[in-house]
């Protein structure tokens, strides 16, 4: 620490500090603090290994069959559960969500990036941008439960549970495809511009084609998180239901409220379907950002 | 430098044709609406939660009340809401006392808060101030894998392992207490490994932003890494690490999964940590499990319990907004 140093001469500079203690407390601190970020990796390293574990049980010791675990769908009956149902409803939620959250989120990140003059209205937005981001996801829920599924009675089917997801990600993809807008060059605008292009034609033609790569890297990030989302779907209902929806005004159990209806049950087949359930979920979600993570680096280059 | 000022063939005067001009208008307006979209999704939040929330106090929702004219008949008073010691709305014998709820939501984000805060800030310190740059470029992205994963995922790790595994011999061996299913304090874990990758990636950006210029100033009085990093680097970054660790309380009171699969469903304000409690998400939770309909007390106390937790971590997300700009004064 700080020493008072005024009196002395040079030959006694560090007279009254210990030197030896302050090296160990400076080994003493560096150790904890490497231990600190250790135990977040050694906990990721837990999870993981857990999961793996009980996914092996599960295939080994309780015969779960992996064909016949993806090709049936879900059951009251332990040893005829499967995951087909939730994996296609999960599949068509984050089709619906992607349509309604993609185009009104680029065209929110447009106006905002593009258009909007600095004023009241616009800090507006942004500053509820911010807070949007920060609304419990359950919060999301309760708003299509009580707007959609009972207030319109549209009941607890895909689109519900869409729009839910939907305005979930929606401040994520805003704000991703304002990143993507930002890393064009504004030489591109001005060049633009210079050929008499208006505003709206220098976006349409120039400014989007270059920050595309971008913003669907930032739409798949933002999917891929709102695949594992289990409470809005909760939520709206979307609970008990095992069998494939016929579309997006069907009933529907999504691969994350499966994994919870069998967690949540005391039997141990049931945990470890949920176990191998999670293994499905992580790798549709490691694809998603795998895909997301070539589109950057294919295109990062080039713009 | 030409003098040339007529403009080529093709070329129009101004920027477009009167008819790209309109379009361009019609453009913006488009993309303003958009943008109002999210606007109207606050406002709708808002407007479902209060307007549900009334029909749990006065047994009608407002808009019941004026559009129908439905009278307010059933009284459940403030008072008893926010003082009340028992919880139990869908009890033969209702309680409507938001407290036990309220304290398994506030013991959650507490002793999360105890895991994420000390390990947050530490593993932002070794990664800003020790770490090379082949360990942080390894790091970061490991522990943003943690952020990443679904909370049903930690849920399900709290249910399968923390408790059982861990929290369950310890308490046996240390307290000779059986460990049921859930556990107040495996939620309090979860949740706060869930949320160490927010206190250590944002404190982390923060500290990165504190000029290496201070830094150097105190190594030339002859300071250690030890004083330089809690001297001079926690204090100018310090608004950044608090802003980091209210995003991480905001984020523990409203997470669902985790706690619902670690600390279970019984309402109970209770100091052992080794019993089962409810959050107030978790409350929620269970009344999707069962069949609530519309009209039912359960149901409605759902939008009552839920604007509890609006409240709570919108002026969570507030307070953050407030020193995420002053965070951003210090250094532009």
């Amino acid at each position: 620490m700080s020493t008072d140093t005024s009196d002395d001469t040079g030959e006694e500079l560090f007279g009254d500090v210990d030197l030896g203690w302050e090296h160990l407390k400076n080994r003493i601190f560096l150790g904890i603090v490497f231990a600190a970020a250790m135990f977040g990796v050694v906990a990721l390293g837990l999870l993981l290994l857990d999961i793996a574990t009980d996914f092996y049980v599960g295939v080994t010791e309780f015969n779960i069959n992996l064909g016949e675990f993806l090709t049936r769908d879900g059951s009251r009956r332990e040893e005829l559960a499967g995951f087909r149902g939730a994996i296609v409803a999960s599949i068509m939620l984050m089709g619906v969500t992607a349509f309604l959250s993609f185009f009104v989120g680029v065209g929110s990140a447009i106006y905002l990036e593009e258009y909007a003059p600095k004023n009241r209205v616009t800090r507006l937005i942004e500053a509820n941008l911010a807070n949007l981001a920060g609304v419990p996801s359950i919060v999301y829920g309760l708003l299509a439960l009580a707007a959609l599924r009972n207030g319109i009675g549209l009941g607890p089917i895909v689109l519900v549970g869409g729009v839910a997801l939907a305005l979930l990600v929606m401040p994520i993809i805003i704000v991703s495809t304002q990143e993507a807008l930002r890393a064009v060059p504004d030489g591109v605008r001005r060049g633009s511009y210079a050929t008499g292009a208006t505003k709206w034609q220098t976006i349409r033609r120039v400014v989007l084609p270059a920050a595309l790569p971008g913003i669907f890297t930032g739409t798949i990030l933002a999917l891929a998180r709102a695949i594992g989302e289990t409470a809005p779907l909760l939520m709206v209902g979307a609970l008990f239901v095992n069998r494939i929806p016929y579309g997006p005004f069907d009933r529907f159990s999504g691969m994350p409220t499966q994994i919870y209806a069998w967690a949540a049950e005391p039997s141990q087949h049931f945990i470890h379907l949920a176990a191998i359930g999670i293994v499905v979920l992580l790798t549709m979600m490691l694809f998603m950002n795998g895909v997301a993570v070539y589109l950057r680096n294919k295109y990062e280059t080039e713009v | 430098m030409s003098t040339e000022t007529d403009p080529g063939p093709g070329i129009t005067k101004g920027s477009g044709t009167q008819a790209d001009q309109i379009e361009n208008r019609r453009a913006r307006r488009v993309l303003f609406g958009c943008a109002v979209i999210t606007v109207l999704t606050t406002l709708a939040i808002f407007f479902v939660l209060f307007d549900n929330a009334a029909s749990y106090f006065w047994s009608s929702r407002i808009t019941e009340a004026i559009f129908l004219g439905e009278p307010f008949e059933r009284e459940i008073t403030f008072t008893e809401f926010f003082t009340g010691t028992r919880w139990a709305p869908e009890h033969a014998t209702p309680a409507h006392g938001i407290l036990p709820v309220a304290f398994g939501t506030l013991a959650i984000t507490v002793g999360a808060a105890f895991v994420s805060i000390p390990i947050g800030t530490a593993t932002a310190l070794y990664i800003s101030e020790y770490a090379s740059k082949s360990v942080r470029s390894k790091l970061k992205p490991t522990l943003e894998v943690l952020a990443g994963i679904p909370t049903i995922v930690y849920g399900y790790f709290a249910i399968a392992f923390i408790n059982p595994v861990v929290v369950g011999p310890i308490a046996d061996a240390l307290f000779g207490i059986n460990v049921g299913r859930y556990s107040m304090v495996s939620g309090m874990l979860v949740v706060g490994i869930m949320t160490i990758p927010m206190v250590s990636s944002i404190s982390e950006d923060a500290m990165q932003a504190v000029p290496d210029e201070l830094r150097n100033g105190a190594y030339a009085l002859g300071a250690t890494k030890y004083d330089v990093s809690l001297s001079v680097v926690v204090p100018a970054a310090i608004s950044g690490i608090f802003a980091s660790y209210i995003l991480a309380v905001s984020r523990a009171i409203g997470e669902t999964m985790a706690v619902t699969l670690a600390a279970g469903f019984n309402a109970n304000i209770t100091a052992n940590p080794f019993s089962e409690i409810m959050t107030m998400t978790a409350y929620m939770v269970s009344m999707a499990r069962g069949t609530s309909a519309v009209g039912t007390v359960e149901y409605q106390s759902l939008f009552a319990v839920g604007l509890v937790l609006f409240v709570m971590t919108l002026s969570m997300n507030l307070l953050n907004d407030h020193l995420k700009r002053r965070f951003q004064e210090e250094y532009q």
